[in-house]
């Protein structure tokens, strides 16, 4: 009857997969000399691999491999949580380390040093068409009628939370009150055309042909610059400086300490510089030039007015429930807003 | 008597099931000419492919051959990129033989068997592809997760890690082709009906004979379009792979996460090339299938 | 009428008496390993999904799900991919006939581009779509963030099912009782609606369940082109996302759990529909 083959061969089939399962399971072991795990988000990834082939020519270097893992910031912070093994995570928002102190696997006097904590920095600056025909060069021209933006959706992306906070903090450093930034904002959203996830599927969107003006990050577009999908971008004379953290985990090896160190010195910031980002101290030496700028011979103009989180904002952790709050924040609802008026 | 049944049986198990068999019944089948409406469908059908699959895909082609064949070289060249290809491909096969032996058992036990809760198994079994891939990576990590999952940490202590290692790539691509073989075997096990297996047994073959000699020749193509659509389905699988890879290069970086990576870094054409690579593995399963269907009458 | 008497004489299609057993013990063995292979892979994972949905607590569910924002998505989704399995069950059928029953050049062609939407990345085919069919669009014809574009996306991905589903039924089909519904004059559309359907109906009706389900879980595609617009495009597997960016788990669980029940609703009146039609034939 049936009852053979039900038996053997089910059993025999089921064991065999479990069996495959669990020999795929058998980690491999890293090889011989100290491993550094970095986890990362992922538009650093260029700089941190080259930063990587420096520190490697030191002698605290020699002799290290890198196990590295880069994508989207929340989600690499997520999996930092859920146990991605991690000896320095290098993320876009001060919230992603927040997450990983609150879980017990950064030390909570990570952001005290010198640098605060800040590793990388850009700045907000708008993206916009060959020539900029709607003529876009302040915070004011991007709710006239009309205009079009494409911004990555600050609900489901920390790391696009930046441009939000710099239109809010264009108007009252301006002298504006709250309710006037509230205003705002549901203008600005009023005129969103496109909300995708992250920054690269905005720039993609962007270039695609949506929009008139694209709320951009200017590592980002020297990024895409370099790599032959650049777009002309617009420095606002008010805008937000955009600062990575960077932390080493509380179980990390001392070797992970030594691997920041020389982030922060002028060795590793040349290579953010030649990537796009902004240098953390104003006095490292980087050439002078970076291909992919907007003006390569003068690649990071400084801003007239320079907003920060810590001068405008408070904390971090302050304003992530005061603008992004799931149901009260300013942001989320400036958002809902826009999107019920259609 | 294993004879026997052995000359009975392909004549029973192949009766009907070659399409390209030039029997009488396709003669007498001439009775329907090839009127305007046979045109009119294959334009329709044709139309529809086309402008929902082929000319977008086209894309992907002539962006992956820009510069001719270079962007599908530099993949090559990288050994990063190649040990994720060589990730997938084993992650993929692992994933569609487990739910093939899980698939054809359990559609077995749907159609021929009654036992308490069928319903709701049946129904059940097409849950996992509702799931949105960010929930399906969600649920796995909240059971194997190693640091807060159920079970995972117990399962860490013993040395077998699950999420953000290869074993909890296989769950989540197994996760999310699971229906696959079974949908595709089910309603051809009911068509096909019992009496075969019911002559066969009757004629003295125990239940293994009657499963391999029988029952597998019957169900042969519907279980390879499973095999071929799960594949498929397991090549190309990101958001709930994403979410339990930990995308760690070298290690569980998967195609499509390389696809990610390279999008996410600007290399457009890198990640084109990937997806080529991808699509075409799904289009060879789809030729082999094609070129070792049976052509002539036995 | 000549197609009755048929129907009467003998089943219009192969339905022969499916002898269903009882379970014996090695089949109920069998039974009891694919059980707990299923629990371990599926249902334990998405018991964890339903218990952290209710972590929160009942009103804290009620409150997520009933998010004017969330609510919108969910209608989006859940209509979107009914009115693409609608489409699918047409022209996956269509395409299953013509494949199996029509013989002409580049028949073959047409076979390797059923699956091709299941193979390529998610993001690649946001892509692509984007490129044909958004503002560049060399056909003039623009969805780019416009509800339409979630339509496109979902049958998009959700092609292969019905026509994959339909096409080893259609193969295994016999031909006599057609050929003699068609000696006996009954027009083609008779035959195809008394004969073949009731027997293509299993096939069909587990095609649109799938092509459903996967279409309300779709999102890598649409990303690019829907553009995510709040009340206009917006997905639900968007909203879960924010709330699992938000470290809100019972919040994205919530809402995982509202679609499953949905998919689950659609499945099994799906299954109920499907009896009655076999049943009818």
């Amino acid at each position: 009857m049936k009852q053979q083959r039900g038996f053997g061969k089910r059993a025999v089939a089921v064991l065999a997969a479990l069996a495959a399962v669990a020999v795929t399971g058998c980690s491999s072991n890293a090889g011989e000399g100290e491993t550094i795990s970095i986890v990362g988000f992922a538009v650093p990834e260029a700089a941190n691999k080259a930063i990587g082939d420096e520190f490697k020519k030191t002698d605290a270097g020699e002799g290290v491999q890198f196990r590295t893992s880069y994508g989207a910031s929340g989600d690499q912070s997520r999996a930092v949580v859920s146990g991605l093994k991690a000896d320095y995570v290098h993320f876009s928002v001060a919230s992603d380390v927040t997450r990983l102190v609150d879980e017990g696997l950064v030390d909570p006097s990570w952001d005290q040093g010198e640098n605060k904590g800040v590793v990388s920095s850009s700045i907000v600056v708008f993206g916009v068409r060959e020539g900029n025909p709607k003529n876009i060069q302040t915070w004011e021209d991007l709710i006239k009628p009309g205009v079009e933006i494409v911004t990555p959706n600050p609900a489901s992306s920390g790391a696009a939370r930046w441009n939000a906070l710099a239109a809010w903090g264009s108007v009252i450093t301006a002298g504006g009150t709250e309710a006037e930034a509230a205003e705002y904002l549901e203008k600005f959203f009023a005129n969103v055309v496109s909300l995708p996830n992250s920054g690269r599927d905005a720039t993609t969107g962007f270039l695609g042909g949506t929009g008139d003006v694209l709320m951009a990050y200017e590592n980002e577009a020297i990024l895409a610059a370099q790599n032959g999908q650049g777009f002309e971008y617009i420095i606002p004379e008010t805008t937000l400086l955009i600062e990575n953290p960077g932390a080493v985990l509380k179980d990390a090896p001392e070797l992970a300490q030594q691997w920041l160190d020389f982030v922060l010195s002028d060795a590793g910031q040349k290579q953010f510089a030649l990537k796009g980002f902004r240098p953390i101290r104003d006095d490292v030496d980087f050439g002078g030039e970076v291909p992919g700028a907007a003006d390569p011979k003068n690649p990071f103009p400084a801003v007239t007015n320079l907003l920060t989180v810590e001068k405008d904002f408070v904390s971090w952790s302050d304003l992530s429930k005061k603008f992004f709050d799931e149901q009260d924040g300013i942001v989320t609802q400036a958002i809902a807003k826009s999107g019920k008026a259609q | 008597m294993a004879e026997v049944i052995e000359e009975v049986a392909p004549a029973f198990a192949e009766d009907g099931a070659d399409q390209d068999v030039p029997s009488r019944s396709r003669a007498v089948r001439s009775g329907p000419r090839k009127g305007p409406v046979t045109y009119l469908l294959r334009l329709v059908v044709t139309a529809y492919l086309f402008l929902l699959v082929a000319w977008p895909v086209s894309f992907v082609v002539t962006h992956t051959f820009e510069d001719g064949l270079t962007g599908i070289r530099l993949l090559f060249e990288d050994p990063d990129t190649v040990s994720a290809l060589r990730l997938t491909v084993v992650v993929a096969v692992v994933a569609v033989v487990i739910n093939t032996i899980f698939g054809v058992g359990v559609s077995l036990l749907l159609v021929r068997y009654e036992f308490p809760g069928k319903r709701l198994l049946s129904a059940l079994i097409d849950l996992p592809l509702s799931v949105s891939p960010v929930v399906v990576g969600l649920a796995l990590v909240l059971v194997y997760g190693g640091r807060d999952g159920w079970v995972g940490p117990t399962l860490e202590a013993n040395g077998l890690q699950i999420i953000f290692a290869t074993p909890g790539l296989v769950l989540a691509t197994a996760f999310v082709a699971l229906p696959l073989v079974i949908r595709e075997v089910v309603p051809v096990l009911k068509e096909i009906g019992t009496d075969q297996e019911q002559a066969a047994r009757s004629l003295g073959a125990n239940g293994r004979q009657t499963f391999w000699r029988i029952t597998l020749p019957a169900i042969k193509w519907a279980v390879v379009y499973g095999v071929v659509l799960s594949l498929a389905r397991s090549l190309g699988e990101f958001g709930a792979v994403k979410v339990v890879s930990g995308n760690v290069l070298g290690e569980t970086r998967t195609a499509t996460l390389v696809v990610e990576e390279k999008y996410l870094n600007f290399d457009q054409q890198g990640a084109y090339a990937t997806a080529f690579l991808l699509a075409m593995v799904s289009v060879a399963c789809i030729v082999v299938v094609a070129l070792i269907r049976p052509r002539s009458d036995r | 009428m000549s197609t009755s008497t048929i129907t009467s004489d003998r089943p219009a299609v192969s339905r022969r008496p499916i002898l269903s057993t009882n379970l014996n013990l090695s089949s109920g063995i069998g039974l009891g390993i694919a059980m707990i292979w299923f629990s371990l892979l599926v249902l334990i994972p998405l018991c964890a999904v339903v218990i952290t949905a209710s972590e929160g607590g009942w009103s804290n569910f009620v409150t997520t799900v009933t998010n004017p924002q969330t609510a919108h998505a969910i209608r989006l989704t859940v209509f979107t991919a009914v009115a693409v399995t609608v489409v699918n069950v047409f022209m996956g059928t269509l395409i299953a006939w013509v494949l199996v029953r029509d013989r002409f050049w580049g028949r073959g062609f047409l076979e390797v581009l059923i699956d091709i939407p299941f193979a390529l990345p998610t993001i690649v085919a946001g892509l692509v779509l984007l490129s044909l069919y958004g503002i560049d669009s060399p056909l003039g014809f623009d969805v780019a963030n416009q509800p339409s574009s979630v339509f496109l996306a979902y049958l998009f991905v959700t092609l292969p099912f019905v026509v994959r589903m339909v096409q080893p039924v259609l193969e295994e089909l016999e031909h006599d009782v057609e050929e003699a519904a068609f000696s006996l004059g009954a027009s083609r559309f008779t035959t195809f609606r008394r004969i073949i359907l009731p027997s293509l109906a299993p096939a069909i009706t587990a095609g649109a369940a799938l092509s459903f389900a996967r279409g309300v879980s779709e999102y890598g595609s649409l990303v690019l082109l829907s553009g995510n617009l709040p009340y206009r495009t917006e997905v639900t597997s968007v909203r879960i996302l924010g709330s699992i960016e938000n470290d809100n788990a019972a919040g994205a669980a919530s809402v995982a759990v509202v679609l499953l029940a949905i998919s689950l609703a659609v499945i099994v009146v799906l299954d109920i529909i499907q009896r009655r039609v076999a049943r009818r034939g």
